[in-house]
């Protein structure tokens, strides 16, 4: 500890500049409703890890690296934390002040930055974490590139700290719960690149600008890092926060921002650590798998036999178990990775394994606790299971109650005798809000006022209960057992998909399988999209899905786009609308469907075609009556999108598909209404004679409308050859044609 | 296609030479045909195979490489029936006791995948080595096929650093170097430990945004994308795998542009070694069932020897076997030379770099002046010939004159005070007095006459420049009849 203060201020000393104190914003609020509902009464950093308030572990920490100043910004219960911090002594240490910030309209941490960059508290660089980060890690090292970087760079604005850690390629997440995350950084200035954490699973591929190789000759991807959030950050943080007031979290939007704006060009660094711990706590499965960090001493010195932040000392026996004085019976037994707190008692015959059992807890006989973490002060009577659940303070569990895995039991709830908890249930004192929404962003800091205080607890007619519990599908029981207090939350829709992810029992086989059989799924849809894209030719195969994708929409856009056209076109037939009017709109279609002239010519022309098909005819040659006459009507309107040879084959093109596909009563007049668009003056003679020379290598079938009008185009030669004789030859060819 | 009759005939010597081929592979070289980017280098006369690189065949290094790392069991495809004879009558005069080599023509423009179908009925090896025939390289093919067989891997690419030093013209115009990055050829994916193949970019891709499956990079964790390597056509395919592709994909065209993406696309989700049952079942059950054992005990022994990112990924899945398939890379080291003879730019570089840095692969030994004049060969009083030159058989040269950096082919004969500098002169080339050459190719028969000046040119086979022209930087060639 003490090297590493050295260390930093050494680090400060070559720094030219006048000498700051090494600052930390501390954000004493998640901005998150995931530990709901605990944390309607209590707020998150408060909640106790292994029985220390995980707010202890961030600021003894801080201490330890090196950290001077501590701004503690408080939102949700912010008296609650403050009279804390101001009980543990956290107020009163030497070299290190903590002082706190409090703000009652915050609801992000975007918010809560700004308002810290009003107060202008921070004078240099500072170390960006929430209360609920764990870690040892020493800060030296990443001070010091941070602050070389920041010399040779004045862009190097943030340092954000990563370990290894491989995401379940199965579940998609990460041991912590967190969603996996994808990251390309630049392997020799470490510099973050791409960062992606809200994984969107219907998305099956990374789409890196091309710009980020021209810069590098090489990236690397990481699917196997876990973001500690743990940020380094220069005090422009800061007014970025200020100038960008729609940044509300800090990845999502101002990492992001940061990596899309090429503008401003400022750059975001990572630097990994390798031995050191650090971690934060999201969800509830990150409380269970850092709690079980902190057991098997991953932390140390943070760890429950040395004494940090007003936690009582334990002892550590064997096989990772720590127990303060604790009244047990002979029979009891307690079990691996186990934590016991001062003042508990537990019965006979009782067993507890790889939990963690709070200070002045009553533990029966006869009862069987595994994996479970119980806070303060909790009754637990005889004969009760518990399995990886949660059990906050002051709860009771009446005799011959069973918790099975991921439940989560919020400050004195009482469940009633031989009552079954089912898995992942919530249960609290509180309602459960109405206003469920399942935006993260919005926070519990102010949804909480609405919700009441304590005082609205009433203990549970078994009416109300089984009122609530209807409400939820396939509930078998109704209450939570005689005697029972408290509400069962409710699992709300979008979030029950997930309820397994988060929670702190270890998940279900079933849910394995599936996650399994999803992967092999999105595999399939991968591959087999793959191999529908025509392999050669301009579009390469490698994008595969995605770039498929594009297909479909550049194709679903094009038969819009027709469809715009023709009823447009329509429209002017009908209402008399006109003609500049006409092209007017389809040139707006053309903007904003991004098409070509060629591609308007050919849609005007497939409407004309289509309503001279529709108006009604006997014989061929009244439908190509018809379509003469629209086509003279609507000349104006065709030709103004045919400046270009390329165009005017479009058109012949678009015909012969139609005659071939759509409209096949086309097909016997194609070369006469062909020769009505030259003599109309709609297509050139260059484009007919273009069109035959494309189509002279094509097939015999592609060919069959070039022998149609094979005499057209030869007078077409002939004419151009001779062009005294043009006239006559028109003449007699128009007689011949007619 | 006449050619093809001919080989069948030939069959029962093939498969014997086959069993007695120490690695079981056969190698494929494609020796292309008239390549449009080499005109007026190549003709009729001259297909791309036989360019000459330090006066001899460019498809000669090939050979040769092949032959050190004891893969003798050859066949070279050529495009165009008279290059095939052309081709194919160099070969039996140069190689017909080291090498057991075979022709086969094929028709223009099919692509290499093309090419390989139309040659896939005599493919027999378990594995099949595919290489270009204008690769000069010192990178050994054994190496690739070791690793090819190591991994078991459905295909192994070489890969080689991309070539920095862009044309030596745009060395004067280095202001606009800065904007223009060099030369960039492939976007490659590679794991952590570079042996597996995990992504790749070539042609129109590069200027795309690069697109990587996450399917791919959660099975493996971490990918170096990077995009200073190159891939040089060489490759080692499954037998079994590239037939079923070749088969099933029919509009696949190209090795590089289609099949090896489409390879590396699906690794994780094979769909080569799945059909590959079904398909076989003509030849009846038996083999069927030897095959797969086959594919069954190669797996066991990859897995035994190097676990990789496959066989975690397909671990757990409900079916027995995993469907995966993996595609490798060996890399070169940077100290090796390689280089394809693509354009007209690479045929001077390669030949400039045959006769100086990359000089051992010339085969040939330099005289302490570091360079090659062969006995026969006639100079003239006050004639200099520099390093890192060649002088080939019978040529002569008049007095005063120097020659720099440059290979002149054999019997040239040329007078005096000309300049030859950083040019290749192929064979019965004339050159009259005064010329002064430099940047240029000058093909075989040609004629230059008095005081031409020519830089930066290429002169196409049997062209006669008249007395006194200047050129800069054309293409001189007889209009083909």
């Amino acid at each position: 500890m003490g090297a590493q203060r050295k260390g930093a201020t050494r680090a400060e000393d070559s720094d030219e500049l006048a000498r700051v104190p090494l600052q930390a914003i501390l954000l004493a609020d998640s901005f998150a409703t995931k530990f709901r509902p605990i944390t309607l009464e209590r707020p998150k950093v408060l909640l106790p890890l292994v029985n220390v308030p995980m707010i202890s572990y961030t600021l003894a920490w801080l201490e330890s690296a090196g950290v001077e100043e501590v701004i503690v910004f408080c939102c949700a219960h912010s008296k609650q934390v403050i009279s804390y911090l101001e009980s543990s002594g956290w107020f009163s240490q030497p070299n290190f002040s903590v002082t706190t910030i409090e703000s009652h309209n915050s609801v992000s941490a975007g918010d809560a930055l700004r308002l810290i960059y009003e107060r202008n508290v921070i004078q240099g660089d500072f170390i960006l974490i929430s209360g609920d980060t764990v870690s040892n890690m020493s800060l030296t090292q990443v001070l010091q590139e941070h602050r070389e970087r920041k010399k040779k760079d004045p862009n190097a604005v943030m340092t954000m700290v990563i370990k290894r850690s491989k995401s379940s390629p199965i579940t998609r997440q990460s041991r912590l719960g967190t969603d996996e995350l994808f990251m390309a950084i630049d392997p020799n200035s470490k510099q973050l690149l791409y960062y992606e954490d809200k994984a969107d699973y219907s998305k099956g591929v990374i789409c890196l600008d091309k710009l980020l190789l021209t810069d590098n000759s090489s990236i690397s991807l990481h699917n196997d890092t876990q973001d500690c959030y743990i940020d380094i950050c220069s005090p422009e943080v800061l007014s970025l926060f200020t100038d960008n007031f729609d940044y509300q979290h800090l990845r999502r939007h101002f990492v992001k921002g940061l990596l899309v704006d090429d503008i401003m060009g400022y750059k975001i660094f990572t630097h990994e650590i390798h031995s050191s711990y650090a971690a934060r706590i999201d969800n509830f499965r990150s409380y269970d798998t850092i709690s079980k960090d902190i057991i098997q001493r991953w932390t140390y010195p943070f760890v429950p036999d040395v004494k940090f932040g007003g936690n009582s000392a334990t002892k550590l026996e064997r096989q990772g178990m720590y127990r303060a004085s604790v009244v047990q019976s002979r029979s009891a037994e307690i079990g691996p990775f186990t934590v016991i707190g001062i003042g508990t008692k537990i019965g006979s015959n009782t067993k507890i394994s790889n939990s963690v059992v709070g200070e002045g807890c009553t533990i029966g006989s006869n009862i069987s606790i595994e994996g479970s973490y119980l806070w303060n002060n909790v009754t637990i009577e005889d004969d009760c299971k518990l399995m990886h659940a949660i059990v906050c303070d002051g709860v009771v569990m009446k005799s011959g109650t069973v918790l099975e895995p991921g439940v989560v039991l919020s400050f004195k709830v009482v469940i009633g005798h031989q009552f079954v908890v089912p898995s992942y249930s919530k249960v609290s004192l509180h309602e459960q809000p109405i206003k469920q929404d399942s935006d993260e962003e919005l926070e519990y800091a102010d949804n909480s006022s609405g919700i009441g205080e304590p005082s609205c607890t009433v203990d549970k007619s078994n009416g109300v209960m089984s009122s609530q519990l209807s409400e939820e599908q396939s509930q078998p029981t109704d209450e939570l057992g005689t005697g029972g207090v408290g509400y069962v939350w409710s699992i709300c829709e979008g979030s029950h998909e997930e309820e397994w992810r988060h929670s702190i029992a270890p998940i279900p086989a079933d849910k394995l399988a599936e996650a399994m059989q999803t992967t092999e799924d999105d595999l399939e849809l991968i591959t087999q999209d793959g191999s529908v894209l025509p392999a050669s030719g301009e579009l390469k195969p490698d994008c595969i899905d995605s770039d498929d994708d594009d297909n479909e929409d550049s194709r679903d856009d094009s038969i819009d786009f027709e469809k715009e056209v023709e009823a447009t076109f329509l429209r002017a037939v009908h209402e008399n609308i006109k003609e500049d009017n006409v092209i007017l709109e389809v040139n707006s279609l053309r903007l904003s469907y991004n098409k070509l002239f060629a591609e308007c010519a050919g849609a005007i022309f497939y409407s004309m075609m289509k309503l001279a098909l529709e108006t009604p005819h006997t014989s061929a040659s009244e439908l190509c009556n018809n379509a003469v006459s629209i086509i003279t009507k609507w000349k104006k309107l065709l030709k103004s999108y045919l400046n270009d040879i390329d165009e005017q084959i479009e058109v012949i093109l678009t015909f012969e598909e139609m005659c071939l596909e759509s409209a096949k009563e086309f097909f016997p007049v194609f070369a006469k209404i062909l020769w009505h668009l030259y003599d109309k003056d709609i297509i050139h003679e260059e484009a007919v004679l273009k069109w035959d020379d494309e189509k002279k290598d094509a097939d015999d079938s592609d060919k069959v409308f070039v022998k149609q009008s094979e005499k057209f185009i030869q007078w077409l030669r002939e004419a151009s050859e001779e062009e005294e004789e043009e006239e006559g030859g028109g003449e007699e060819e128009e007689g011949n044609q007619e | 296609m006449g050619r093809g009759r001919e080989r069948e005939s030939e069959s029962p010597r093939n498969s014997r030479s086959l069993c007695s081929a120490p690695m079981d592979f056969q190698v494929v070289v494609l020796a292309g045909g008239a390549s449009k980017k080499l005109i007026p280098l190549i003709s009729k006369e001259v297909p791309k195979a036989l360019l000459p690189v330090a006066n001899r065949p460019v498809l000669s290094y090939v050979l040769e490489l092949l032959e050190q790392s004891n893969l003798k069991d050859l066949i070279v495809v050529v495009e165009g029936q008279d290059a095939a004879v052309r081709v194919g009558g160099w070969i039996s005069g140069a190689y017909v006791d080291r090498l057991h080599v075979e022709v086969a023509a094929v028709p223009e423009d099919v692509g290499t995948a093309g090419a390989l179908r139309a040659i896939a009925r005599h493919l027999t090896a378990k594995d099949i080595m595919v290489v270009n025939g204008d690769l000069v390289s010192d990178v050994p093919p054994g190496a690739v096929a070791a690793a090819h067989r190591r991994h078991d891997a459905a295909v192994t690419a070489m890969l080689c650093s991309a070539p920095v030093s862009g044309p030596s013209e745009s060395g004067s115009s280095s202001g606009k170097d800065k904007t223009k990055k060099p030369g960039r050829y492939n976007i490659i994916g590679l794991d952590p430990t570079k042996q597996f193949l995990l992504y790749i970019a070539t042609g129109a891709e590069l200027e795309k945004d690069i697109r990587i499956q996450k399917s791919i990079l959660r099975a493996v964790g971490q990918m170096e994308i990077r995009a200073d390597l190159m891939d040089a056509h060489l490759y080692a395919f499954k037998r079994s795998v590239l037939q079923e592709v070749l088969d099933q994909k029919d509009t696949f065209q190209s090795l590089k542009q289609d099949v090896l993406p489409y390879l590396v696309r699906s690794q994780l989700k094979s769909e080569v070694l799945l059909n590959g049952a079904p398909q076989a079942e003509e030849n009846g059950n038996e083999k069927v069932n030897f095959q797969k054992n086959q594919v069954m005990v190669s797996r066991i022994l990859a897995n035994a020897s190097t676990p990789s990112f496959h066989e975690f990924s397909g671990l757990g899945t409900n079916d027995s076997a995993p469907r995966t398939h993996k595609c490798c890379v060996y890399i070169a080291s940077n100290r090796k030379y390689c280089a394809r003879l693509n354009s007209i730019q690479a045929f001077s570089d390669i030949n400039r770099d045959v006769t100086g840095e990359a000089s051992h692969l010339s085969g040939y030994s330099f005289s302490a002046q570091n360079n090659i004049i062969h006995p026969s060969a006639e100079l003239g009083l006050k004639t200099t010939v520099g390093p890192h030159c060649m002088l080939g058989e019978g040529s002569q040269m008049g007095d005063k004159c120097s020659v720099k950096r440059s290979v002149i082919g054999r019997h040239c004969r040329i007078g005096s005070n000309v300049k030859v500098a950083n040019s290749v002169i192929m064979n019965h080339v004339t050159i009259a007095d005064g010329c002064s050459i430099q940047g240029s190719v000058i093909c075989s028969n040609v004629q230059l006459q008095e005081r031409v000046v020519l830089k930066d040119c290429q002169v196409g086979a049997g062209f006669v420049v008249s007395a006194g022209s200047e050129c800069k930087g054309e293409a001189l060639a007889k209009k083909e009849k």
